[in-house]
């Protein structure tokens, strides 16, 4: 096996605040645990994910709370290099 | 992280009606969600796909998605759909419906649809109640699980919707939940590219009408009691023993692909 060459993707979150309804799919099922709920609440009054402070290059671009969030609310984009990951 | 105000998928979205209005926690979002996607990879022409549904929360799936798509009566979503793949059997016709409007409503329909193998993409969201009307027992209520009309639990035995969509002819036959989504958006596209009647029940919270009364919390909290309690197994002979049982916590729910053959399509 090669893998020397191997190594994580590394993804960028997005999230459209206002979409957000708090169900807890994204936080919760997140295999890399990097998401959180604000502090903050949108305009409807729900908390919205964003990231760990410590975790903040944490996301692999697994793209898992962009399939499961049922608002469309969250997704990702791989960082410069990982074009082809995920 | 970045603040957007966009999705990547919005285009198959009719995205200015959201945020749509499915309780948090509903999963029939999700639903939605896989359905674009599984649009997006199936490299058929958006144009070329057509959406039905019929009453209910569930129902609501066709006025949030951006191809041809039609919010039908009460139960007929499978008729009206079927009119439409015989018509033009060009046409992807996908039917999403909740397990009231497609079984118990619609039972007839489904049941003759999949005798016949019309060519259609059945999606069921199975959330075991009538949600929007406020929680009455369905079809596929649980025996114990309680519901409006059934305050001290239902006495009706449920429908098994996998065994009954093989019993009946069905060519495709599956069932995931809302948190196995790629399994689930794999199950849509298998059903997009084969020809024939293909069901797919998918399991979905419903925490404002049916996990509250039955002490199931919160959608992510019901959504944990299928990651705990759901037993991949694709290929399952015995259909007959997947049942569901809410009620005891030992009791597994299997998922999976459980059928998948050729058949002579009707009018196909």
């Amino acid at each position: 096996m090669d893998l020397g060459r191997a190594r994580v993707p590394q993804g960028e979150v997005h999230v459209i605040v206002e979409r957000c309804k708090e169900c807890n799919f994204c936080i919760k099922y997140c295999p890399a645990q990097v998401l959180e709920y604000s502090t903050q609440t949108n305009d409807k009054g729900y908390h919205y994910p964003v990231m760990v402070a410590d975790k903040a290059d944490g996301c692999v671009y697994c793209k898992f709370c962009d399939l499961i969030c049922p608002e469309l609310a969250i997704y990702t984009t791989p960082v410069d290099g990982d074009a082809d990951a995920g | 992280m970045t603040v957007a105000t966009i999705h990547p998928i919005d285009h198959l979205m009719r995205a200015d009606r959201l945020p749509h209005i499915l309780c948090a926690g509903c999963g029939i979002g999700t639903v939605i969600h896989s359905y674009v996607h599984a649009i997006n990879e199936s490299g058929i022409d958006p144009d070329r796909h057509v959406c039905v549904s019929g009453i209910g929360c569930s129902g609501r799936a066709a006025g949030y998605v951006n191809v041809d798509s039609y919010h039908t009566t009460h139960g007929r979503a499978l008729p009206f759909a079927l009119g439409i793949a015989v018509h033009n059997p060009e046409l992807t016709v996908t039917v999403i419906s909740g397990d009231g409007d497609l079984i118990a409503i619609g039972g007839n329909h489904f049941i003759h649809a999949a005798r016949r193998n019309v060519n259609l993409n059945v999606i069921c969201i199975n959330n075991f109640n009538y949600g929007m009307t406020g929680g009455q027992v369905g079809p596929t209520t649980p025996v114990g699980a309680r519901g409006t009309t059934a305050p001290r639990g239902a006495v009706e035995q449920p429908f098994n919707l996998p065994h009954l969509a093989k019993a009946a002819g069905a060519s495709f036959v599956a069932r995931w939940t809302v948190l196995h989504v790629r399994q689930f958006t794999d199950a849509v596209l298998r059903s997009m590219e084969k020809k024939g009647f293909c069901f797919t029940e998918v399991l979905s919270p419903c925490p404002t009408s049916f996990g509250r009364r039955n002490d199931l919390g919160e959608g992510i909290e019901e959504v944990e009691m299928y990651r705990q309690r759901c037993r991949i197994d694709n290929g399952a002979g015995e259909l007959e023993q997947l049942g569901i049982d809410i009620v005891d916590p030992s009791q597994p729910i299997t998922v999976g692909n459980f059928v998948d053959i050729e058949r002579e399509v009707f009018l196909g």
